[in-house]
């Protein structure tokens, strides 16, 4: 279920109706105005980044990066074949808003890319989308389909001489291809394997030609910025968290979902929308931002609002927006298994710390978890994690072992216990 | 320039530099595993991890690119730290049996190790155990000692070409494979093994056989193509154990070709001729040096008093040492049958009378690469000089319009930027239209014996690249001739035109030479053609086997079934037990001190490695001995080097002096195409000479496979065949049958069909008209 | 040429060759994953033999397109059943019965996971997240079908429907 509060993403969505993912219902709903906007009155490329920088939107795939400056870093004036790319191969565990936002409202995103592709100089845009939601795949390329019909996609938009062409790419199964390098060379057919950077994307990227890449939800917020104005987008949030952000809630919660919301939203509020606490447990911890982001006890999470800095301040990351909320009945150790699990498994394999240290990290948590931990293990899970984080080509290698730091920082009596009587101290997931 | 701070020590490095790189300019070792100079950069293992000020996390050396300013500590504690924790995860799953690792000994891991690891492992979980696999006749494989560095897997993609070799699976179930079902067939393949920084890809020849601390190094250089690579040649109890690349970044980089890494198991061959050897009453008996070279000394003298001097054939190979072909030659001509011939395979006359000196490159190997555009005339280029088709390959990707003119479309595994595909038939006239091609676009008069071939759009399109890459800035074209043009029986027209392309087109033109030896049996003055074309009374042949190494292994066996003395002066026993007299064991190039010149005229020499086997000597001695037999001037040398003196006064300046690709008064005749089939017979890669012949492991590789009866689909379908049928192939009177292949690279009417090779010994010449029929 | 072809159906090929148009001609490599997906589509699983088609068919080393066939997991290197059935156990979805769910198939299928029934018709295996948490327990049914909020009751009756 979605709930959107103050829509930009959703902006006007109605999910009871099928048909709403529609170009007719966006086009109602105020849909390419702002392409139409751009096109009619030339506004120029500077503007459209002057827009973006007011805006003050940060990137949605995790990191944060503010998406004007970002934009600002493509060589606009560079002669050759540039590439757009958009990042629709959410896998974080914990968060599913791009497949909302792919399957109720896919011409958001085609005209934020287009508006991209306007405001970089590029001519060439791909989404890659991943793999196990391949309905999503089949709704973007019918909502193309729909785009090149209309003339806002191909060649001389709206009779203008820009021309634009933008394509869907699909994963099959491999988390590592969310990492922006890996999504390149996955989609020039390869491995997904992460690239050493620098160079960075802007200067070599897809088919090493200069390349941005942002995620979905990012190019999704382009439309009602270049509609309303930067400045009002960022008065729905708070400085320097600018606008509405999708939090995928999951877990024990009443009623998960995607929320749109302004950033800055107390988390109680958040916790609240979802219905609650399942059957009225106590809150224990809540992974704020997809599973990469440290773990944080409930309590300080109730204090918290959700936005970027706060967030921070309290310890963790915004990341992706994944709220993973897990109650009294949760074990940790468990928990935290199939966390380290995950990691391991999805792993590239290319470089040393990460290729082994993840398949380490896993088998001891999984050692204690099955009764068969030594008091000695939380000093080398620390230190193992330790010497992945830093040293790894990509993030991933920081990403399996910030919830191993995160759990051992906050509940670490617990593994104790779970050591010392080789048994959960609480019942279960 | 930009100024970088390495452990305290300014200096200055261009720009792109990477810290490694920087490093190793002042002497200072960066631990690595994945990072190789001739490679793309992976970074993957990240044992080179270092601090750099201000950087909040240690960074990859191999992958940094060096910053002005920069201060880098190789060694500081950040550093040391991060690189004990690489160590540590590189061991956890690694095998820690050293001593019974065949790499051990010589294993960068092992090195590494001792100055890393803790003692103990705090590893305690399972070990992962990976299957083997098979790569095929050369490389072994010990899976679970692999660390995932790549090194293999880009040297196939990058440097061999075709990734061969690949990291399938993710994660901790990576695993280096080739292509399920498939080996690794590439002509340079075992460089892996010697890029392989563990015990994972070892020697499957040498596998268990010695350890690397028993074994003495020994320089050398390669006896079999002619880049003449520079080999470590290891040696333990005076027997060759392994061959290795000696880096020469001039000749042959840090390579070797499979040929120069493998076909040292010939050495140790049972095939071995230990002793003299005489046939009396039809019966080998063996003897000693004395006596059979007085046998020869006797028959030589009585045939020349009867028949003339000359009724005697002197042949050699250029597989054989400059000081061995010298004294060859000077015995030929002091017997007063005039100089020694030495290239077999080529057939046509006017190519010899019409040189106007040793043929060569033309220019540096090196330089070679630098060259904007290349047109390569006649060559199996892969599998004559694999080296040299490597160093194209990687200049293609850095810009180099490659081109070819051959009777074959073989993959080179690179970009080509034109092509001329014609019946052997044909290369004089393909030539042509590339000459007149370029003469009217850069509007000069088109020499008269042009004028009238047909220009296709490819051949112009290779003209304007010529003259465009001659023209342009510090730019310049090459034309590459090789085997299969020398070969060719119009070899002197090829030879003409070419030199008329070069001419017109500013290119500068080469000869890639057949052999190790050809541009110094040619500096010697030896005749390239083949002696036993005609009748003969006495045949020498010296480290020549005539049915693999003549142009037409029935004329050359004819003749020397019906001389009266047949010498072979060979390491090994061969066909001449049927035909020959007396059988002479003189060394292979690693039992005696020699030297050759290579395709760039450049003289290496080098020493004997280990002893001569049994009774054998080396070649210059036997022919010392032969010749003051004889009673004849000038055969008193104390070593090889007083002979190389001799046979080179002035030294490398006597060699430069004679290179020259000029020839002169060769009348050019066009021709249509014949009508019927024509052969297109080349030397397979481990065919061409005496060793690689007789290397087992070598022999097992796809490109030893039976040779096939291969057509276009269209030649098939004309003469009612297709892939997997049996034909009968006629060849003049000869006969005998082959399965057919479909080989979508040949002109229409080609029937390629190797020679060279004992299945086919029994057929003719190598580009002869022939005739299928169904079996 | 032709041969190379002859093992994928022409819808195959025309479907593939729409994919290689996406991208720039020397780029045809970017098409090898949609491309092997057709493939597994149509053949019900890769053959080292069926890699090697659609990599002939790409130009591409057939070393690459194995890599790319063994890296990404919904790619199926060994036959499975009629309906693959794959099940997220990751955490957010355990936290709402994605384990139990797994259990649950386990049982009533009367297998294991990697494990497909006597009759040939049922494949599960555990996957990892799907991107789609809020709709725990989820069900991917041959890769390209999710099925959402998958109870026990959820279960029998998809189960029901592919009898
Ligand atoms: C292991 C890993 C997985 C990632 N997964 C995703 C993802 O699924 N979706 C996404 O948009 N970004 C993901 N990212 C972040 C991207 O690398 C990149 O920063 C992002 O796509 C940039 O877009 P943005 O600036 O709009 O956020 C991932 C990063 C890492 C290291
Ligand atoms: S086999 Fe050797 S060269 Fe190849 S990846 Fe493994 S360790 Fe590296
Ligand atoms: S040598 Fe630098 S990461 Fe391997």
């Amino acid at each position: 279920m979605t709930v959107y509060v103050k829509g930009v993403v959703f902006d006007g969505v109605d999910f009871d109706d099928p048909n709403s993912w529609n170009i007719d219902a966006y086009i109602q709903r105020g849909g390419y105005a702002a392409l139409k906007k751009i096109i009619a009155e030339g506004i120029t490329q500077d503007t459209i980044i002057a827009e973006l920088k007011t805006s003050s939107l940060r990137g949605r795939g995790g990191a944060g990066f503010p998406t004007g400056l970002k934009w600002s870093f493509m060589p606009r004036s560079f002669p050759g074949q540039k590439y757009l790319v958009c990042n629709t191969d959410e896998g974080e565990p914990g968060t599913f808003k791009d497949l909302d936002i792919i399957v109720n409202n896919p011409h958001a995103l085609i005209e934020g890319m287009i508006i991209g592709g306007y405001a970089m100089g590029i001519t060439v845009g791909y989404n890659y989308i991943h793999g196990e939601v391949f309905a999503a795949y089949e709704r973007f390329e019918a909502a193309l389909e729909e785009a090149r019909r209309a003339g806002f996609l191909g060649d001389n938009i709206l009779g203008s001489d820009f021309c634009f062409q933008l394509h869907g790419h699909h994963g099959y199964g491999a988390y590592i291809c969310g990492e922006e390098t890996a999504l390149l060379e996955s989609l020039e057919g390869k491995k997904g394997q992460p690239r050493f950077k620098p160079p960075f994307p802007a200067s070599y990227g897809l088919y090493g030609k200069p390349t941005t890449i942002n995620n979905t939800e990012t190019f999704a917020s382009v439309p009602y910025i270049i509609r309303e104005g930067g400045q009002k987008f960022l008065e729905l949030g708070k400085p320097n968290n600018g606008g509405t952000k999708l939090f995928s809630v999951s877990g024990h919660v009443n009623r998960p979902g995607n929320f749109e919301v302004p950033l800055g939203l107390p988390f109680s509020e958040l916790l609240e929308m979802a219905g609650g606490m399942r059957g009225g447990k106590k809150i224990k911890a809540v992974i704020p931002g997809g599973s990469s982001a440290p773990v944080l006890p409930g309590h300080i999470m109730m204090e918290t609002t959700m936005d970027y800095d706060a967030i921070a301040k309290a310890g963790s990351m915004l990341g992706s927006g994944a709220v993973i909320v897990m109650d009294e009945t949760v074990c940790m150790v468990k928990a935290l298994r199939r966390l380290s699990y995950f990691y391991f498994e999805e792993s590239c394999g290319q470089c040393t710390p990460c290729r082994e240290g993840t398949g380490w990290l896993y088998r001891v948590v999984d050692r204690i978890e099955r009764g068969l931990g030594r008091p000695e293990d939380l000093d080398l899970l620390e230190s193992v994690g330790k010497n992945i984080a830093g040293r790894t080509i990509c993030a991933l290698g920081d990403a399996a072992v910030m919830p191993v730091q995160g759990m051992l920082k906050h509940f670490r009596a617990e593994f104790l216990h779970h050591i010392e009587h080789k048994k959960c101290i609480v019942p279960g997931y | 320039m930009l100024e970088i701070e390495i452990d305290g020590t300014k200096l200055t490095v261009p720009n792109g530099t990477t810290v490694i790189e920087a490093a190793r300019s002042i002497g200072t070792h960066i631990p690595h595993f994945c990072y190789h100079k001739k490679l793309s950069i992976a970074a993957n293992c990240r044992m080179c991890l270092v601090q750099v000020e201000k950087a909040p996390k240690p960074l990859p050396a191999c992958a940094t690119p060096v910053n002005d300013g920069m201060k880098v500590f190789t060694h500081s504690d950040m550093a040391v730290k991060a690189q004990q924790g690489v160590m540590e995860f590189l061991l956890i799953n690694h095998p820690l049996d050293c001593p019974i690792c065949d790499q051990g000994g010589e294993c960068q891991l092992q090195d590494l190790a001792v100055g890393y690891g803790g003692s103990n492992s705090r590893y305690e979980e399972e070990k992962r155990v990976v299957p083997n696999k098979d790569l095929g006749p050369l490389i072994s494989t010990d899976m679970t000692r692999c660390i995932h560095c790549t090194r293999c897997v880009r040297f196939t993609e990058e440097v061999a070409g075709m990734q061969e070799i690949g990291m399938a699976g993710r994660g901790e179930h990576s695993e280096i494979m080739s292509f399920i079902g498939m080996t690794v067939d590439s002509e340079i393949s075992g460089n892996v093994i010697d890029l392989c920084p563990v015990g994972a890809l070892t020697s499957k020849p040498f596998r268990y056989t010695a350890r690397t601390w028993e074994l003495s190094r020994r320089k050398s250089v390669s006896p079999h193509d002619g880049l003449g690579a520079n080999l470590i040649v290891q040696v333990k109890s005076d027997r060759v154990m392994r061959v290795l690349p000696l880096e020469n970044e001039a000749i042959n980089e840090c390579w070797i070709a499979d040929r120069d890494r493998f076909a040292y198991e010939a050495l140790n061959s049972e095939q071995r001729l230990t002793k003299p050897m005489l046939k009396q009453g039809g019966q080998w008996i063996e003897t000693d040096w004395q006596s059979a070279l007085e046998y020869v000394g006797n028959g030589l003298k009585s045939i020349s008093r009867e028949y003339g001097a000359e009724s005697i054939a002197v042949v050699g190979t250029p597989h054989s040492t400059l000081e061995e072909l010298f004294l060859l030659n000077k015995l030929s001509s002091a017997l007063g049958a005039g100089a020694a011939s030495f290239a077999g395979r080529y057939a046509d006359a006017r190519l010899t009378k019409a040189q106007q000196g040793a043929t060569w490159l033309g220019l540096a190997i090196g330089d070679v690469a630098q060259s904007k555009a290349v047109v390569v005339v006649g060559s199996t280029i892969r599998k004559e000089q694999p080296l040299l088709a490597q160093r194209l390959r990687q200049a293609v990707k850095r810009g180099l319009n490659l081109s070819i003119i051959n009777p074959m479309d073989d993959e080179l595994f690179t970009k080509l930027s034109g092509k001329l595909i014609v019946r052997p038939d044909q290369m004089v006239e393909a030539v042509a239209a590339v000459v007149k091609a370029a003469a009217e676009h850069k509007q000069q008069t088109v020499p008269a014996e042009v004028a009238d071939v047909v220009v296709s759009d490819d051949a112009r399109s290779i003209a304007k690249q010529l003259v465009a890459a001659a023209a342009s800035e510090g730019g310049r074209a090459t034309v590459l001739l090789g085997n299969l043009a020398a070969h060719n029986p119009r070899a002197a027209e090829i030879a003409a035109l070419a030199n008329q392309l070069a001419a017109v087109t500013g290119a500068t033109l080469g000869w890639m030479s057949e052999a190790a030896n050809t541009v110094g049996a040619q500096v010697l003055g030896m005749e390239a053609g083949n002696a036993l074309v005609k009748p003969r009374k006495a045949v020498l042949l010296f480290n020549t086997e005539v049915e693999f190494d003549s142009h037409d292994a029935q004329v050359a066996l004819a003749t020397v079934k019906q001389a009266e003395m047949v010498v072979a002066f060979s390491a090994f026993k061969h066909a001449g037990v049927e035909y020959a007299d007396v059988l002479l064991p003189i060394t292979p190039f690693s039992e005696t001190a020699g030297s050759f010149v290579n395709m760039e005229g450049k003289l290496q020499t080098f020493n004997g490695v280990v002893k001569p086997l049994g009774d054998s000597r080396p070649g210059w001695k036997v022919l010392r001995v032969l010749g003051n037999l004889l009673g004849l001037e000038g055969f008193d040398f104390d070593n090889a080097e007083a002979v190389r003196k001799a046979a080179l006064p002035q030294g490398e300046v006597g060699i430069a002096a004679k290179l020259n690709n000029a020839v002169n008064g060769v009348v050019v005749t066009l021709q249509p195409a014949g009508a019927g089939l024509v052969r297109l017979g080349e030397v397979p890669i481990y065919q061409g000479d005496a060793l690689v012949r007789r290397a087992p492991s070598l022999q097992k590789t796809r490109d030893a496979a039976a040779p096939m009866v291969s057509l276009s689909a269209a030649t098939a379908k004309q003469a009612s065949v297709a892939a997997g049928d049996k034909v009968q192939v006629k060849q003049g009177d000869a006969q005998a049958q082959f399965t057919v292949a479909i080989d979508a690279g040949l002109a229409e009417g080609v029937v390629r069909l190797p020679v060279a090779h004992p299945k086919t010994v029994m057929l003719g010449a190598m580009f002869a008209p022939i005739q299928l029929t169904r079996a | 040429m032709s041969d190379l072809n002859s093992g994928l159906s022409p819808d195959s090929l025309a479907q593939i060759d729409r994919e290689v148009a996406k991208y720039p001609a020397e780029q045809k490599r970017s098409a090898v994953m949609s491309a092997l997906r057709i493939a597994q589509v149509e053949k019900g699983w890769l053959s080292a033999d069926t890699i090697k088609l659609v990599a002939d068919y790409l130009g591409i080393a057939p070393m690459a397109a194995h890599e790319v066939a063994t890296f990404y997991n919904m790619y199926d290197r060994s036959p499975v059943g009629k309906y693959k059935l794959t099940v997220c156990t990751n955490l957010p979805c355990a936290l709402s019965g994605g384990a139990e769910a797994g259990e649950y198939l386990q049982k009533k299928l009367g297998i294991h996971y990697n494990e497909t029934t006597a009759d040939g018709k049922f494949t599960l295996k555990e996957g990892e997240c799907m991107g789609a948490c809020g709709y725990a327990p989820v069900l991917l049914v041959n890769n390209h079908t999710m099925c959402n909020h998958m109870t026990p009751d959820a279960i029998d009756r998809k189960l029901a429907e592919f009898n």
